[in-house]
């Protein structure tokens, strides 16, 4: 059984990630997700680098398929610029997509990191005005707005709320399993929201809002696949 | 801060009283609660002079008596030196009728008066704002006794940030016979505020139902106010103006623009079973209905009907706020069915709505309505009693309301609000089963017992 931490207290090297994104006014994916992983959160393995023989040792380990992305000061939503490329299967497309992502503006860095196929979810927060940090958690994507289909419940939250979040969804038969496909693993979802949750209540002055968008959740693990962290001014 | 002194006052000084301006807001106060109400009224304004034949005091600190609240309804500025004499004087309280404070951009003289009340512990209404009706007590409303149609004394405690809405909404609760134990309208809500009244309400044993008309919450203020509600034993209902999609275009995040205020804030109060109502019909409906009922439930309804129509529309509305109508037992069904009067045993249908006909009589609707109360499917029992059947007596209200207590599930009721059933209706509210004067009516009584928390 997965035990719910009392707090998320930020460590030092958490503090110094925000502390640095401070003045482009949100974190870059690959600190964002550093910081995920130094607060316990479940992200994948990647590799960050303009370098191909780091790219193949790294692929040498995971293999295909693969995501890239483009990491740029420049680029905020990425889907927007074509700066993500998810289903990599070979090394000639990789290479193809890593010489069209150095062009986008402002590239430094490739991310590659291995592909993870599952249910994909949004958990987010923001610091709202009148009540404070607030969770959101719905179906994720990039067409998250189209659907809105969405729960939202005032920080901290209790496991509790995490399955009325679901059960409030138009598509929580997704989430449960539905026509033969697998659901999410509801005790490993409930640890990640209530965790998150917690961390977002530290994080209450320095963040605007938060999106974990897509969290890839399978039968064994929800996997923070993309985060951006918006800072507060 | 002791509010007693404020919303259950002895005495009262009214200052402000025009010696020349019959209509002036102080006037009209200083009347309606010197001739009609047991509240003890002194007129105050500095020039001094005659009243209908009473003299003004020229300073609150002039009457001999101990003062409990002051009416404060003098220009703006003047406002700060009225307060520091209140206080000087040992005044538990005041309303600060007077406008021209932040609403207007004044905003140094608003805290100016924040301060000075806040140094002395001195609770205050307003500014800018109607104050207080407390049936029995006292009325410090400006409008004209004859032109406002007040609701009796009840268990309904109401706060709302608009005077227009407030008084409004007096209207239709006086209609609907929902009565008031306290009206506060608090306009800037410089000093006491939602939160403040979650707390006089919940210990005030004359409420039973704390219902809030608000426009808006200050930076954090929102999280205040879930805190204090879920501290509070007593059901909250909340009306919320101003939810638009305004705002959140421009929004840098996804979360953020799927968490505009017109999603966040219904969100959150589901989350801490606070009664969101979505209109002023609802917040009647729901403050009915909980005034009788301080115990949710999931929403299981049971219908008895005497009529097909009127069951087929309940189900409808049921479906429309989503309260489950369930299948009733088959021992249910078989107790009620020999129990019927022979006539109809054959003609009416025991299937959730039951719809027992017009040919039906007092006793067919005792019988279902008890063994429904009893079915383990069902949590309530909605009673649409159209009155026109021959077979249905003046004493039905007041012999089901029995029934439902008895059983101790809640009961409501849809009875036309018409004069000539008002002995059916009440039987039903003087035994406290709460009556809908529309068949959607009752259904959304039902929907508010299921929006508070579950026992």
């Amino acid at each position: 059984m997965l035990k719910e931490k009392s707090s998320q207290k930020l460590n030092k090297d958490s503090k110094k990630i925000l502390a640095n994104s401070k003045s482009l006014g949100w974190v870059l994916e690959p600190d964002a997700k550093a910081l995920m992983r130094l607060q316990g959160f479940d992200i994948p393995d990647f590799v960050l680098t303009d370098s191909l023989k780091e790219i193949e040792s790294f692929l040498s380990k995971t293999g295909y398929p693969v995501v890239a992305k483009a990491v740029s000061e420049k680029i905020l939503h990425k889907t927007e610029h074509q700066a993500v490329v998810t289903g990599i299967s070979s090394k000639e497309q990789l290479y193809k997509e890593i010489t069209r992502l150095t062009k986008l503006e402002g590239c430094k860095n490739i991310l590659i990191e291995p592909m993870i196929q599952g249910i994909e979810v949004i958990i987010g927060a923001k610091n709202d005005f009148q009540f404070g940090p607030v969770i959101v958690f719905g179906i994720g994507g990039t067409s998250v707005e189209i659907y809105n289909d969405t729960a939202v419940r005032m920080a901290p939250l209790k496991p509790d709320d995490v399955l009325s979040m679901v059960e409030s969804l138009k598509a929580k038969k997704i989430i449960s399993g539905y026509r033969g496909m697998a659901g999410v693993n509801m005790e490993i979802l409930t640890h990640l929201i209530v965790n998150f949750s917690l961390f977002v209540m530290e994080l209450e002055n320095d963040i605007e809002s938060v999106d974990l968008n897509p969290v890839i959740c399978t039968r064994d693990r929800c996997v923070i696949v993309d985060a951006r962290i918006m800072l507060s001014s | 801060m002791d509010l007693k002194c404020l919303f259950k006052p002895s005495t009262m000084a009214v200052i402000g009283v025009s010696t020349s301006q019959d209509s002036h807001p102080a006037n009209v106060i200083y009347n309606k609660n010197h001739l009609r109400y047991p509240v003890k009224t002194f007129p105050v304004n500095p020039k001094g002079g005659f009243i209908n034949r009473a003299a003004l005091y020229q300073s609150v600190e002039d009457i001999k008596e101990k003062v409990d609240m002051a009416v404060i309804a003098v220009r703006s500025e003047f406002v700060s030196k009225v307060l520091e004499q209140c206080i000087k004087k040992g005044v538990g309280g005041a309303v600060i009728i007077s406008g021209g404070f932040a609403e207007t951009g004044n905003l140094k003289l608003q805290n100016r008066i924040a301060d000075i009340a806040k140094e002395a512990s001195f609770p205050f209404i307003g500014p800018n704002c109607l104050g207080i009706y407390a049936p029995d007590y006292v009325d410090t409303f400006f409008l004209p006794g004859e032109r406002i149609i007040s609701p009796d004394k009840g268990n309904v405690g109401f706060v709302s940030q608009s005077g227009g809405v407030l008084v409004d909404q007096m209207v239709k609760f006086a209609g609907q016979g929902i009565g008031i134990s306290l009206a506060v309208s608090i306009g800037n809500k410089v000093c006491l505020r939602e939160t403040e009244m979650i707390e006089w309400f919940d210990q005030d044993v004359e409420t039973k139902v704390i219902a809030f008309y608000i426009e808006g919450f200050e930076k954090g203020e929102g999280r205040k106010f879930i805190e204090k509600a879920e501290q509070c034993s007593k059901p909250i209902v909340i009306l919320k103006a101003g939810k638009s999609k305004k705002g959140i275009e421009a929004a840098s995040s996804h979360t953020a623009s799927l968490a505009g205020d017109y999603k966040v804030f219904p969100e959150i109060m589901k989350q801490y079973h606070v009664v969101e109502a979505d209109n002023e019909y609802e917040l009647t409906s729901f403050c009915e209905s909980l005034s009788c009922y301080s115990d949710g439930i999931n929403g299981n309804i049971g219908i008895i009907s005497l009529s097909g129509g009127h069951g087929v529309i309940a189900a409808d509305a049921c479906e429309l706020h989503s309260l489950p109508i369930p299948v009733i037992e088959q021992e249910t069904i078989d107790t009620i069915k020999v129990k019927l009067t022979p006539g109809i045993r054959d003609i009416a249908s025991l299937v959730n709505p039951i719809d027992l006909t017009g040919s039906s009589v007092d006793n067919d609707i005792l019988t279902s309505a008890m063994y429904l109360l009893r079915d383990k499917n069902i949590e309530c029992v909605l009673a649409l009693l159209i009155p026109y059947s021959p077979g249905v007596s003046a004493d039905i209200g007041a012999k089901l309301s029995q029934v439902a207590r008895n059983e101790g599930k809640p009961m409501i009721a849809y009875v036309p609000n018409e004069d000539k059933y008002k002995i059916i209706i009440e039987g039903f509210e003087l035994n406290n089963v709460p009556v809908a004067s529309s068949v959607e009516g009752a259904v959304l009584m039902v929907k508010a017992l299921k929006r508070y928390r579950p026992c």
